[in-house]
């Protein structure tokens, strides 16, 4: 099953250099794009691959891109999301780390295919080291005529450069990061207009993650169809996993989708089981702001199927007894870890991300960190658990962006999976400071 | 604990900041990233080179240079300055630690990573050690979940931190040695 | 032309138009509270959430209802779409919480806030709020500041709406105060001491739906009710010169700009009738105006007690 199409030389010494890369058959997509397609044709490949959004929300590519407004006279843009910064995903940093120029060259591919003249790589600050990998990446791509005017001397231009961010996760959403991009607070827009009509500096603009813009490559290269026989079902292709927590061998692996999820957590190929022998507690397979799944929910859906890592087999149950792919940040839980504390964790990063700019993201937020502050730290009582649940029912949906959800999400699945532990928390206050709950019961099955 | 200190601030720079020419000749490499009439999209990135020419953080009067340079209101730097956690508005030490504590940090043990280093360095977190090379600061996940716990430090990220590893860390920022 | 439904009623309103103006168009129970959006202010709304309706049919073409409430200030009307504002239970329950999301941080400082009277949210609250709180953490402060040589900036009040950066960028020549920090931090602040000082920046105390911004000229002179608002003219070179003096007795308290039933600033002879701040601050005595007569107040609020009212304005209902 490990089957790698953009971590295919991640291993290869060398392969951030322009020679190298090229050697290992780079930038032929561009050649075959530019020369023999049009950009209709790549459109339609992308299409056909079923590639699906790989930042998290998974909206299909293909279609994203037929989307955009051609206006007469007005330049359309391209933007590379790469302000990744949902907790457990660290997949692109290492993507463009190792291979920069597969992300340029995705660029130029997808941009041609887009009609952009002019495109953006938008990096988190906090990757400003990778900055300069990009940087230095796109000098040697202009210096051997893949970008600039008429490339390929196919009358086509492009400009390529790197924008950084200052610190703020909400720039991950893709207006927010339009206006981040035009040297303002990262607000998000209300919405519509959507980019593709009115985007950055009111143009027509495509805003895409790092790894779906690096997955148009191997795309284009052999066709949008055979593509598409990688992975299963809907869920077409190989996703970069990025695994962390309570694990032997967390880091970034490239996956064809439809493995199980148990073979991904046990397998020797991928994680290798819980770290020091421990128990699962508990998993969220797709970021944080996806919702945590017990330990019997994790490798079994609630009907008792093996849980695979496709976009449905994760969501299978809803958000009743299913979570989400999510940008697949993979974080894994032992029995020693007390879900009280990381739900107050991620309630705390919800906080402190949120742009402040609706009132029930603003002030939602803020009351649910608090509340979740006192009960991890012995001083809640029982009613502030179904406050929580009241909290999280007012922001969800209610929001300009979907930081509001994001940050709603995780603190509902919490509370619907691990209420009995959250309870602990009150009803023995004093243990709880002392040790931690270990595994919640599997509830019995509903005859 | 909730009470907000209301800005205005006070911490200045005595001295009008000033980019040297090479400085200045990458502020207009960046700016020409942009086209015409759009250079407050190069604000952001002129923000970080400002940091780093002019003692890690940003004064009012590097914040009022950077406007006059992108021909801005000076409240239109501040409020982005003010937006991304990344920019320091007050002093801070030759050196920032930045240690990561969300969800993923935390399984694997930042909270005693940040723990050993106040003791270590005698601070707490948003504190300055008082011969002002070191600032300890906690941070929302910074994308290096797979290597934790971690820190970052400029543009350096410590990964896989263990207190044997703090140790060598600091020293070698101590002794000058920061070849990482 | 467009047809659009909203609490049953129906009307042709044009093609763009909001569900907020479409439900201003009808009038009375139907119009949605907003608390941020200000139909003379470019760009303002979508913000305070106050405004969410339900929409139960899409459009004549796609009937399907939207699955999220949506913002009516910011939502364009389709052809034949139909929306539930008062007739949503689900509307009631959300507006209920984003009620309460704006009164967690608020101070309960009605009693000596100049605004208490003519207050955006006092009055959000009585329709929406609820009389017990669930919020036991400790509230969010600031101390009051000086923006400006006039305006006294309470930022414990402030909702965020963002209309006074609005009239700063839309009315004065040059923008000095902004949000600064973000989430539940951010602030209206000008970062230094540098006042607020623009011949129109006074209208931002107009615009603001709390007492977040008060005219230091009448701060602690008296409650609004307690005066007499009367439509009043005057010669002036930078603005209308059309405005509302507050009195009591022969004394002017303070001058607003003429508002409307939303707090907004009138429109006299096709513009919008802002006054310019020697009007506002300096004009304190009776021979600089011309008295028109007494102002009708269409307002449901505290304000129109004892008030000339315009139409017939039902005293309000307290919830239980």
């Amino acid at each position: 099953m490990g089957r790698r199409i953009l971590l295919e030389h991640d291993n290869v010494s060398g392969i951030e250099t322009y020679e190298v890369y090229r050697k290992q058959g780079g930038y032929r997509s561009v050649e075959k794009a530019i020369k023999k397609m049009s950009p209709e044709q790549v459109v339609e490949e992308v299409q056909k691959s079923g590639l699906r959004g790989r930042g998290g929300a998974g909206f299909p590519t293909g279609m994203k891109w037929s989307f955009i407004a051609k206006p007469e006279g007005v330049p359309r843009y391209l933007l590379c999301n790469a302000d990744e910064s949902e907790p457990g995903t660290f997949k692109d940093r290492y993507l463009m780390e190792k291979i920069p120029h597969l992300l340029i060259e995705g660029m130029i591919v997808s941009s041609y295919a887009l009609g952009c003249n002019q495109s953006y790589i938008y990096i988190r600050g906090e990757y400003m080291w990778i900055l300069d990998i990009l940087e230095k990446a796109i000098a040697e791509a202009y210096a051997n005529g893949w970008l600039g005017k008429n490339i390929l001397g196919s009358g086509f231009n492009l400009d390529l450069s790197v924008a950084p961010g200052g610190g703020a996760y909400i720039c991950g959403e893709e207006t927010a990061l339009i206006e981040s991009l035009e040297g303002k607070r990262g607000n998000p827009r209300i919405k519509p207009p959507f980019p593709a009509v009115k985007g950055l500096w009111g143009c027509p603009t495509v805003v895409n993650n790092v790894e779906s813009i690096a997955a148009v490559v191997p795309i284009v290269n052999d066709g949008g169809e055979e593509y598409a026989k990688i992975g299963l079902g809907k869920s077409t292709g190989t996703k970069l996993i990025s695994a962390s927590g309570n694990l032997v061998r967390p880091g970034v692996y490239e996956i064809e989708m439809g493995i199980t999820v148990e073979e991904f957590i046990y397998g020797d190929e991928w994680c290798r089981g819980i770290a020091n022998g421990k128990k699962l507690k508990a998993c969220v397979p797709g970021g944080s702001s996806v919702p945590i799944l017990p330990h019997y929910l994790v490798c079994k859906t609630a009907t008792g199927e093996d849980r695979l890592m496709t976009y449905e087999s994760l969501a299978d149950g809803g958000f009743a007894s299913g979570s989400m792919l999510g940008s697949g940040g993979f974080i894994v839980f032992d029995e020693d870890q007390c879900v009280v504390r990381n739900t107050w964790n991620f309630a705390r990063f919800y906080a402190h991300e949120s742009c402040g700019q609706c009132s029930p993201c603003r002030e939602g937020t803020g009351w649910m960190e608090k509340v979740l502050n006192r009960l991890e730290h012995g001083q809640g009582n029982m009613r502030d658990i179904d406050l929580l649940a009241e909290i999280n029912k007012k922001i969800e949906g209610n929001t300009i962006c979907p930081l509001g959800d994001a940050a709603a999400w995780p603190v509902a699945a919490a509370i619907r999976h691990f209420r009995e532990e959250f309870e602990w928390h009150v009803n023995d206050r004093e243990t709880s400071q002392k040790r931690n709950y270990g595994l919640v019961k599997e509830p019995s099955p509903i005859k | 604990m909730s009470s907000h200190k209301h800005t205005p601030i006070s911490a200045r720079h005595t001295e009008k900041p000033s980019f040297n020419a090479e400085q200045m000749a990458e502020v207009q490499r960046v700016i020409a990233q942009y086209p015409e009439g759009k250079s407050k999209s190069a604000l952001i990135r002129i923000l970080h080179m400002a940091e780093e020419a002019f003692g890690g953080w940003l004064s009012i009067e590097t914040m009022d240079y950077v406007a006059e340079i992108l021909k801005i209101q000076p409240i239109e730097v501040y409020e982005v300055a003010t937006f991304y956690t990344m920019f320091n508005i007050e002093p801070v030490g030759k050196y920032v630690f930045e240690v990561c504590h969300t969800g993923p940090c935390m399984l694997v043990g930042s909270d005693n990573i940040i723990t050993y280093i106040e003791n270590k360095l005698g601070i707490k977190v948003g504190e300055t050690t008082k011969d002002g090379l070191f600032t300890l600061k906690t941070a929302e996940c910074l994308g290096a979940c797979g290597y934790a716990p971690m820190l970052q430090c400029g543009k350096i990220f410590h990964e896989h931190l263990t207190p044997e590893k703090v140790d060598q860390i600091i020293e070698a920022y101590r002794s000058g040695n920061t070849n990482f | 032309m467009v047809k659009v439904t909203i609490d049953d009623k129906t009307i042709e309103v044009e093609a763009g138009t909001t569900i907020l103006n479409a439900a201003r168009q009808i009038g009375g129970e139907v119009v949605p509270p907003a608390m941020c959006y200000y139909s003379k202010l470019t760009g303002s709304g979508g913000k305070c959430r106050t405004c969410l309706v339900e929409v139960s049919q899409g459009s004549e073409k796609d009937p399907r209802p939207m699955p999220k409430l949506v913002a009516s200030c910011s939502t364009q009307v389709m052809d034949g779409m139909v929306v539930k504002n008062k007739t949503s239970q689900r509307v009631k329950e959300n507006r209920d919480g984003v009620v309460e999301f704006l009164l967690i941080n608020h101070p309960l400082d009605c009693p000596i806030c100049d605004q208490a009277g003519e207050c955006h949210l006092q009055d959000l609250s009585f329709e929406n709020g609820s009389q017990k709180t669930r919020f036991e953490e400790e509230k969010r402060t600031y101390e009051p500041i000086d923006i400006g040589d006039k305006i006294k900036l309470h930022m414990n009040r402030c909702i965020l709406c963002y209309r006074c950066v609005h009239v700063a960028n839309q009315l004065t020549n040059q923008r000095v105060h902004g949000i600064l920090h973000r989430g539940e931090h951010a602030e209206i602040s000008t970062y230094i001491e540098k006042a607020v000082d623009n011949d129109f920046s006074g209208n931002m105390i107009d615009v603001c739906p709390v007492g977040a911004l008060t005219d230091k000229t009448f701060r602690f002179k008296s409650r609004v009710w307690f005066l007499k608002p009367m439509d009043a003219s005057c010669e002036c070179s930078k603005c209308s010169g059309k405005a509302v003096v507050w009195m009591f007795g022969n004394e002017i308290y303070r001058v607003t700009a003429r508002k409307d039933q939303y707090g907004e600033v009138e429109d006299i002879d096709g513009k919008t009738a802002w006054i310019c701040n020697e009007c506002r601050y300096d004009k304190k005595d009776l021979k600089n105006w011309t008295i028109e007569g007494p102002r009708k107040i269409n307002r449901h609020s505290v304000i129109s007690t004892n008030h000339y009212t315009e139409g017939k304005v039902e005293p309000k209902k307290l919830n239980s």
